[in-house]
């Protein structure tokens, strides 16, 4: 029987280049490159790894975002996902987790209820966000079991087998699906796209198009997305102030080496 | 799901729910240092609100633990014991944790951001349909309407964001380990009629996502949250090589080794050693970077130390900013010149003395 699995994945900016006006501590977005994040990435492979391994796999891909956060799930189809569907509506701005989680959920639900579902793949957290919190919140939202931080992963006949990292080892976690699972980097090392498919998803008549859903699609109360539906709210965005400017210790080394043992000695530190 | 299901619900009175809660995290029976800390940040938000602070426990066995919490400053510890709780599993503590906050109404529940508290926090938060804040670096109460000010980092620590819930209860947040500062233990304080033991009803069909197994790391976990004295390599060091000098100063100083990710991302030294926005958050009485240039994710890990010691051959690198004691040069020519002058600290001393 096919495999039906569906990852989750996100537009990001690509925050190792993010430059932050100093003036008005917002975020530059200009000139900076968005990316799929690259732990959602680690997720779509492990989906894919599951079909190269099984055959019959069916990958969907779902994206909240704006237009242009299509071009991630065109990403996403190149690397070899069978459908994507890109979750975009005016009503879903400004959604905190809580109402993320809710609006993903209710489309997976959807999905779930047309054709069955039995793995949900999401990357452990964004980098954007870093909160790590909209794949558990999610998996709650659909009262299923969650496994985060998914190090390793055995699936066979309608169960999973699960190395899951915590600070100083691993759970071995073993659950029945339909389950969600977070990946980390550690999971895979994510392909390429396919050079033949990337003409086909971005030529002019893919094979694959992807499917655009809104507010109307899903069942969720309008009520409940967006920053309406958001139970927690920015007050403040401040870039971190640093302290003081501190002493340059002068001289040649050696005195600076004096001087530093004597100054640790004052503050009692050695 | 039906047609526009609503599933949350604006209207509640926030004025029902009161007290701090802590959300103490146990591996292998034993509570966790940010329990301790997030304990003695609690403290200070139940002040600033005129509550108490709950300790909520889950494990087994762990009654000489119940006690330690009040010790560690908790007003109140409630201790729920059952075979089942002593490993985590994310749906028997979500389970019982649920049942106590929707019975119980507290304002605001703190859990440590580890690996598990990570998981737990935002699944009770989409089963109590609340708010939630990850990795908080500052908590304080708005006197104004004394609802939580959540500060966390955001966009890999290049800004900071305050968020707030201001219509739902409980408020909940995530602590990463190291960032608050425990409060002092007080042997004294007696724990006599302030732990309330229950025993939840659970049963193995509550769990489906079963820990068949604990494996511990080979990797000897460094314990730079505790340590007084941290001694850090960067890329500056050139190869892995380096460390050696590093773990030499760090010895002759009594400390431990640190590092910067780029090192870890060479694979010079393991990931236990990493400070910073992704590794972990430190506040020693003694931080000294050597060839780390100081990039806002390190800094968001070490700049709360007493006391930072910066050498850099680049005066430009911005860990100058915040250091306290900032040496100009090549660490390969500076390190040596401290660990001689360490070796001669009392001569150096009364030298110093002579001259002024
Ligand atoms: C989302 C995200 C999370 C991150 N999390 C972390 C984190 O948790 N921790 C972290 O550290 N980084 C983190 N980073 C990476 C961070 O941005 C920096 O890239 C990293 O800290 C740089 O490490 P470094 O200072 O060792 O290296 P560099 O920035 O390359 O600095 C090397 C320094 O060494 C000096 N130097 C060179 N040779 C010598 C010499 N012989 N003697 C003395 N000085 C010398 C140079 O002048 C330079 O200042 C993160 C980045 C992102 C995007």
């Amino acid at each position: 029987m096919k495999l039906k699995v569906l990852v989750c994945i996100k537009q990001v900016p690509d925050t190792n280049n993010v430059k932050i006006d100093k003036e008005t501590g917002t975020l530059i977005r200009k000139g900076i490159k968005s990316i799929l994040n690259p732990e959602d990435k680690n997720a779509l492979e492990e989906a894919l790894r599951l079909k190269d391994e099984i055959g019959d796999v069916f990958i969907t891909v779902l994206s909240m975002g704006p237009n242009q956060a299509s071009v991630v799930v065109k990403e996403a189809i190149a690397m070899g996902a069978d459908r994507g569907i890109l979750l975009s509506d005016r009503n879903f701005a400004g959604s905190d987790t809580w109402a993320t989680s809710a609006i993903l959920s209710s489309a997976i639900n959807k999905i779930k209820e047309e054709d069955g579902l039995d793995l949900i793949f999401c990357g452990r957290q964004a980098i954007d966000g870093d909160t790590a919190q909209v794949g558990p919140q999610i998996a709650q939202h659909l009262k299923l079991p969650v496994i985060s931080y998914v190090e390793e992963l055995k699936y066979s006949e309608n169960k999973v087998l699960v190395k899951r990292a915590i600070e100083d080892g691993h759970y071995i976690v073993e659950c029945p699906t339909p389950v969600l699972l977070t990946a980390v980097k550690q999971l895979n090392t994510p392909r390429y796209p396919n050079m033949k498919r990337i003409f086909e998803t971005f030529g002019e008549n893919p094979e694959r198009p992807i499917e655009t859903w809104t507010a109307e699609d899903i069942s969720l109360a309008k009520e409940n997305m967006g920053l309406n539906g958001s139970p927690t709210r920015v007050k403040k965005i401040f870039t971190p102030s640093r302290k003081f400017e501190g002493e340059f210790l002068q001289g040649n080394l050696k005195e600076v080496a004096r001087q530093l043992i004597v100054r640790l000695k004052e503050r009692q530190i050695i | 799901m039906a047609k526009s299901e609503k599933i949350i619900d604006k209207n509640i009175d926030i004025s029902n729910y009161k007290g701090v809660w802590v959300i103490a995290e146990q591996r292998n029976s034993e509570v966790l240092n940010v329990a301790k800390e997030l304990i003695g940040e609690a403290r200070k938000l139940a002040k600033s609100v005129g509550s108490e602070v709950t300790a909520v426990l889950l494990g087994n066995k762990m009654d000489k633990w119940a006690e330690e919490l009040i010790k560690y400053g908790a007003d109140k510890v409630v201790y729920a014991e059952h075979k089942l709780l002593e490993v985590y599993t994310t749906d028997a503590y979500a389970k019982v944790i649920f049942e106590l906050i929707t019975s119980r109404n507290p304002e605001i529940v703190i859990f440590g951001a580890t690996t598990i508290g990570r998981e737990l926090a935002p699944t009770l938060s989409a089963k109590i349909n609340t708010g939630l804040t990850a990795d908080c670096t500052r908590l304080e109460i708005d006197l104004e309407n004394s609802n939580l000010l959540q500060t966390r980092p955001a966009f890999g620590g290049n800004i900071m964001a305050t968020i707030v819930c201001p219509n739902h209860r409980p408020q909940m947040c995530t602590v990463r380990p190291g960032v608050m500062e425990k409060s002092q233990y007080d042997e004294s304080r007696s724990a006599k009629d302030k732990i309330e033991k229950i025993t939840p009803t659970l049963s193995d069909n509550d769990i489906r996502a079963k820990v068949l197994k604990v494996e511990k790391g080979n990797m000897p976990e460094v314990a730079l949250e505790e340590a007084p004295i941290i001694v850090s390599g960067g890329r500056g060091l050139g190869d892995a090589e380096g460390f050696k000098l590093i773990k030499k100063l760090a010895d002759k100083l009594g400390g431990v080794v640190g590092s910067s990710r780029a090192c870890v991302d060479c694979e010079w030294i393991d990931m236990a050693h990493q400070v910073g926005q992704t590794g972990k958050t430190v506040r020693p009485k003694l931080y000294v970077a050597c060839g780390i240039s100081g990039a806002i994710q390190h800094l968001a890990g070490m700049s709360d130390s007493e006391c930072i010691v910066a050498i850099n051959k680049n005066p430009e690198a911005p860990i100058f900013k915040i250091a306290h004691y900032g040496i100009v040069g090549d660490l390969y020519k500076v390190i040596p010149e401290i660990l001689t002058a360490l070796d001669n600290v009392e001569d150096i001393l009364q030298a110093f003395k002579k001259l002024s």
